[in-house]
């Protein structure tokens, strides 16, 4: 169990130095939220079509964009890994005696990281926007911890792309195939009760919409969750284990 | 004393192709083995065989006295690889590569310390741990690699084109870092080449591989007096292949060779 962890440990801490080192990335990663919450935002505002009870409907959104920042910059991940193939990192990572899903899970830790600086940025944006954010210590932790979460089932879920897709191209491709459905058949930007049956059913199976409804309980004043923290919490938990151990099954045909 | 590498059949298909054809060799713990072959003659297939990244189709293998099927685990705990690609991740220094490597053996405590300073001395990169990797010439990205994968003392060491695009000094460089692994920790050696020289100067006994099987096995001078007395290494590949050694391969492996090449330039 302490040679896991310390393989996991020792993985992450090389994929946040990296990251460390390359930060244009995060940074132009911050343009799209404002995007949202400064134009989209402020129009829909107006409109006041979309019912969200106590609160406004910017602070509604709020917290389903934090959660498209965090898929969208997790959602490309696989990438990096596609490239790590192409020239013989993945092959020497796999030739180790590392457990496979150590490997996964490492680098699921470090996106994990990264998404917390993606927080960071949209609650300056939203305290600039003087949307009520809720400042509570355990507010905010349940915010960390969910972002945390969010963070590693999307990096994985890319991991699991680049290990089927295998090809920058492709990935590419189902890439962008994949983010908006996956942000739009969610309670994002709009409550579930205002969906047809039908996407309502996919987005009950969105692990984004957990996300959100975890984030809309933590981060905004008069905010509340739909299935409650401990539901939400227990949803992302399952999916992600899930997910690593179908990334730790599939990351080795990465280096065939 | 068991050989440190034993094959017996090992065959891999893909699809309808057989990439590796029954092959069965040994190498004796301590030599240094050469499989030689032309571009898609399947020496790459069968290295990532015997370090378990690819499951055989049919026969076995044997590496440091476990299969390669039965225990992957224990077979990696025994080796160190260096792929033909570039492997050290040039967005990290030498010393968080050499970091990275030595967790994932489970390097610990003061030997952690120890085999890392060890393994920049024996690659020459201790004044310039601290740098970029991607600042890096061809020469001592592979002499990193090179550390990186001794760095845990493994009984059997492979190499895929530990050369390929190196400048004759930088070559010269592996060869001696090769030999003194074999010295200085009995390091048993397995590389794949297509570098008639390299087989000729660095290995003490050779396969050649053609379309998959191998065609003979010997030392170099073994192999060269069964074919005649002046003989080359290019003679007896032309003698056991029907070919020259550098006019096969598909599109395939031209371009990725290319494109090692141009990454270690």
């Amino acid at each position: 169990m302490k040679a896991y962890l310390r393989q996991t440990a020792a993985v992450a801490a090389a994929e946040l130095r990296k990251a460390a080192r390359d930060p244009t990335e995060l940074f132009s990663r911050a343009i799209q939220p404002v995007l949202w919450l400064v134009i989209f935002g402020q129009v829909f505002s107006k409109v006041r079509g979309i019912p969200t009870g106590d609160i406004s409907y910017l602070a509604f959104m709020t917290p389903g964009i934090l959660a498209q920042s965090v898929l969208f910059s997790a959602i490309f991940y696989g990438i990096a890994v596609i490239w790590e193939k192409d020239l013989g990192i993945v092959q020497k990572l796999l030739v180790s005696p590392a457990y496979r899903s150590a490997l996964v899970l490492g680098k699921a830790v470090s996106a994990g990281l990264r998404g917390l600086v993606q927080a960071v940025i949209v609650y300056l944006i939203a305290w600039l926007l003087r949307i009520g954010l809720r400042w509570e210590i355990l507010a905010i932790m349940q915010v960390v911890l969910a972002i945390l979460l969010g963070s590693c089932i999307f990096s994985t879920f890319s991991l699991i792309i680049a290990c089927i897709v295998k090809t920058r191209e492709r990935f590419m491709g189902v890439g962008q195939l994949l983010t908006m459905p996956l942000f739009f058949a969610s309670n994002a930007i709009y409550p579930l009760e205002l969906m047809p049956g039908w996407l309502r059913a996919i987005a009950v199976l969105n692990p984004l919409s957990y996300l959100v409804d975890v984030l809309r309980g933590g981060m905004v004043e008069g905010g509340h969750s739909l299935h409650g923290a401990a539901v939400d919490f227990a949803v992302m938990a399952i999916v992600f284990l899930v997910m690593v151990l179908v990334a730790a099954r599939l990351y080795p045909g990465l280096a065939r | 004393m068991s050989p440190a590498i034993e094959t017996h059949a090992l065959t891999r298909r893909f699809g309808s192709l057989v990439a590796v054809n029954e092959i069965s060799f040994q190498v004796e713990a301590g030599r240094i083995f050469g499989l030689l072959g032309p571009n898609g003659a399947g020496k790459s297939t069968a290295i990532k065989m015997l370090i378990t990244l690819l499951e055989p189709s049919s026969g076995s293998a044997r590496v440091s006295g476990f299969d390669i099927n039965q225990s992957p685990l224990e077979v990696r705990k025994r080796i160190g690889y260096v792929p033909q690609m570039l492997s050290a991740d040039g967005s990290l220094t030498a010393d968080e590569n050499l970091t990275l490597s030595a967790r994932l053996y489970g390097l610990r405590g003061a030997e952690f310390g120890t085999r890392i300073r060890e393994a920049l001395d024996f690659s020459g990169l201790a004044e310039v741990s601290r740098k970029l990797v991607k600042t890096y010439s061809g020469g001592m990205i592979r002499r990193l690699e090179l550390a990186q994968a001794m760095l845990h003392h493994p009984a059997v060491l492979f190499l895929d084109e530990p050369t390929i695009g190196l400048d004759p000094v930088a070559r010269k460089a592996v060869w001696e870092r090769l030999q003194a692994l074999r010295r200085d920790y009995g390091m048993t050696i397995l590389l794949t080449t297509h570098d008639m020289e390299e087989a000729d100067s660095l290995c003490d006994e050779l396969a050649i591989l053609h379309q998959g099987r191998i065609g003979v096995t010997g030392s170099p001078s073994e192999l060269k007096s069964s074919v005649g007395a002046a003989a080359t290494l290019d003679d007896v590949f032309v003698a056991y292949s029907g070919g020259t050694i550098r006019e096969s391969g598909n599109y395939r492996d031209v371009r990725r060779s290319r494109r090692t090449l141009q990454r270690l330039g």
